[in-house]
């Protein structure tokens, strides 16, 4: 307290203030966004407490109906830290389905053989584009716009139809349960949390983790420091691209079919989750911690408003779009604070 | 020898390229269709593979302009398609509540609405671009995540269909023996022309996507250009939203204008306008734009498959980026040998080579 009374009498630029402090954090917008969550969950309590909204199983479904955004924004978060950006997200997750549905009833594989295959797959394009990107300097966009069309394009050239999957070993695999006292999680949920334990050590704790961060706050610089950008770029899409496989996985295990219009858009939700969860477009700084939350909170929207009943779907496209802005706005504030 | 370097200087022409890649398509579909060419003139009007590869490109034209000029400021417009969503739903949802669909002034005003909420979103997108300073994929996403959904509260999830046979002119009718969207997207081609090549508009948009700052500093106000493109690339999109809800009669908020923005961009880029913003071709957009709805017609006439579509598409947004690129143009040329000579100038210098000539061209013609 002393120091905090003492700074009016004598104001020094250097040391900031307590208000400035709090806003030049990094981690504020992490903890805006699980602040936010909290919030939106009390309110859920408080208005739907008779429609056993406070029931557990209510909140591990969050993490059961949205493995697959929470996987692919992870991934997301990887590109989006590293100052990049990864359009081809949705469409990789579709090619999954439509991929490993395929491979199971079209041509009767296992799925044990067919898993390793479709994430070799997905992280082979995202290495492709990484590549294209980092050897040719063409803007990250465009490559992964072309990633888009081309991964939506080849769901199209296997089959126009979607195809359901009805072997035995992937419908068990889907529904089995692990169960935690009253309520369960999915395979999905468990395999979407330990990527994600698995990324905050990656960026965190190694060297790999470092680079992304450093190439993300100023590549110039981490040029000069003699940093080896190149295979870092391509390692962050190849991840990328393994994210959106995996989380293409999982959405087939979700809904047990391969559709050449599924996880269309899928990208914007992952990016608009990244975003909400407090990492910064221009790269450099955030928390794939963030990423979770930020997933969790578009869920939440979207259980809100079954619960409610009434109001459409598209609500949730109008929700998200204002979080979206509300956070941006956020970030600028803070960001144009610590420059000045 | 006498042709060589002219034909070097053709070659160089930012317009060559396109159009050649344009040429190359339309002549592909001869062998499949041999009456590819061919006009023919029903009931007072005109009918052909040639005006209908105008007529469905004409949104893709005016929605892929107004994107250029975006571009050139070094930014994007990623709620093009929103926009296009939520102009039509709010035209058709207003002429469907009227009593006499038909009546002119009730036409005008549902388009007069439509297009105002389009500007509305132009400004929304400039003001968060200019003043608030966030970068315009962030900015303009807000919009192409959140436009859907008002464009679906407006027709409440319906698919809102119209009668009225004034607003049916402006996408599918007839003037002149041709289609009267080709002389939309003509006058609105003409006027950007006009406004950006006979005034110093369009150097000053170049200037603020060669370096904002630098601009401010010479005296230019790039926080007010940028504005002004936001809102007339929004104000574009919305002529397109007009075209193509008035095109199916219908307003459709979840699939009008679906990935156009995709396509706009990829019209742009083929059309040699960098990404990078500071300079610009209006001319090369419009070709670029024909080329993208002439490779749709084409895959549809020599009988491929139609869902091979996109894979193409990928191919060529490929393709054409990877000859943009001066690295790899360096690499392949200067090390394949590529007459020696002219490959290890590039490699030397692919930066000049790229930028400087067709920079100073692009400020001449259009």
């Amino acid at each position: 307290m002393t120091t905090t009374t003492r700074k009016p009498a004598a104001p020094d630029s250097r040391t900031p203030s307590g208000a400035a402090r709090v806003l030049g954090d990094r981690r504020l917008p992490v903890l805006v966004t699980a602040g936010l969550f909290l919030v939106m969950y009390a309110v859920g309590l408080s208005r739907y407490q008779n429609y056993g909204f406070a029931e557990t199983q209510v909140f591990l479904n969050l993490f059961i109906d949205n493995s697959y955004l929470l996987v692919a924004a992870v991934g997301a978060t990887f590109v989006i830290l590293s100052g990049g950006i990864d359009l081809s997200v949705g469409s990789v997750i579709g090619f999954t389905t439509m991929f490993t549905a395929w491979l199971v009833e079209r041509q009767g594989l296992p799925i044990v053989v067919v898993i390793p295959m479709a994430l070799a797959v997905g992280a082979f394009g995202g290495y492709l584009m990484g590549y294209v990107i980092q050897n040719f300097e063409i803007q990250p966009f465009i490559v992964t716009l072309a990633g888009l069309f081309l991964f939506r394009g080849l769901c199209l050239v296997i089959s126009k139809e979607s195809i359901s999957i009805g072997d035995s070993s992937v419908s068990s695999m889907a529904q089995a349960q692990v169960s935690l006292g009253g309520a369960f999680l999915s395979i999905g949920a468990i395999v979407a949390l330990v990527v994600l334990a698995a990324a905050f050590y990656v960026l965190h704790y190694t060297r790999f983790g470092r680079r992304v961060y450093a190439i993300g706050g100023n590549e110039q610089s981490a040029l000069l420091m003699g940093l080896p950008q190149g295979g870092t770029k391509i390692a962050v899409y190849t991840m990328s691209g393994f994210c959106s496989a995996l989380a293409g996985l999982l959405f087939t295990l979700y809904i047990q079919s391969g559709d050449p219009l599924h996880a269309t858009g899928l990208e914007l939700d992952a990016i608009a989750a990244v975003v909400i969860g407090g990492t910064l477009l221009t790269g450099g700084s955030g928390y794939v911690v963030g990423t979770l939350f930020g997933v969790l909170v578009l869920g939440l929207i979207k259980s809100l408003i079954q619960f409610e009943g009434t109001l459409s779907s598209w609500w949730t496209k109008i929700a998200t779009g204002v979080l979206l802005c509300a956070f941006i706005l956020i970030q600028r504030t803070m960001t144009s604070r610590r420059k000045a | 020898m006498t042709t060589t370097p002219r034909w070097r200087e053709l070659t160089r022409h930012h317009l060559f390229w396109p159009v050649a890649v344009l040429v190359l398509l339309l002549l592909v579909n001869v062998p499949f269709t041999p009456d590819f060419f061919s006009v023919k003139m029903t009931d007072g009007h005109l009918y052909g593979s040639l005006v209908s590869i105008v007529l469905f490109g004409s949104p893709l034209i005016l929605v892929a302009v107004g994107m250029t000029l975006v571009i050139a400021t070094g930014g994007i417009d990623l709620s093009v398609g929103a926009v296009v969503a939520i102009t039509g739903a709010l035209s058709c949802s207003y002429l469907s509540d009227q009593a006499d669909q038909a009546a002119v002034s009730g036409v005008l005003l549902a388009m007069g609405l439509g297009l105002l909420a389009a500007v509305v979103c132009g400004l929304w997108n400039g003001f968060l671009v200019a003043r608030m300073g966030i970068q315009p994929i962030i900015a303009t996403l807000i919009i192409m995540v959140a436009g859907r959904g008002v464009a679906q509260l407006i027709t409440d999830g319906q698919i809102i269909t119209v009668n009225s046979e004034p607003y049916k002119l402006i996408g599918g009718g007839y003037w002149l023996t041709l289609p009267f969207s080709i002389f939309v997207v003509a006058a609105v081609v003409a006027v950007t022309v006009a406004l950006t090549r006979r005034t110093a508009l369009g150097l000053l948009v170049e200037s603020v996507g060669g370096n904002a700052e630098a601009s401010r500093l010479v005296g230019i106000r790039s926080r007010r250009i940028k504005i002004m493109v936001y809102v007339f690339c929004a104000l574009c999109a919305g002529i397109a939203g007009l075209m193509i809800s008035s095109n199916t009669s219908a307003a459709d908020g979840n699939n009008a204008g679906l990935w156009i923005e995709l396509d706009a961009i990829l019209a742009v880029v083929i059309g040699g306008t960098s990404l990078l913003g500071g300079r610009f071709s209006i001319g090369g957009t419009v070709v670029g734009a024909l080329v993208i709805q002439t490779l749709t017609t084409t895959i549809y006439t020599i009988g491929v498959p139609t869902q091979t579509n996109l894979v193409f598409k990928a191919a060529v947004v490929i393709i054409v980026c990877l000859m943009q690129s001066p690295k790899f143009r360096a690499k392949v040329f200067g090390a394949g040998g590529f007459g020696g000579k002219r490959g290890a100038k590039q490699a030397e210098a692919p930066a000049d080579t790229a930028a400087t000539p067709e920079t100073v061209r692009t400020m001449e013609v259009s």
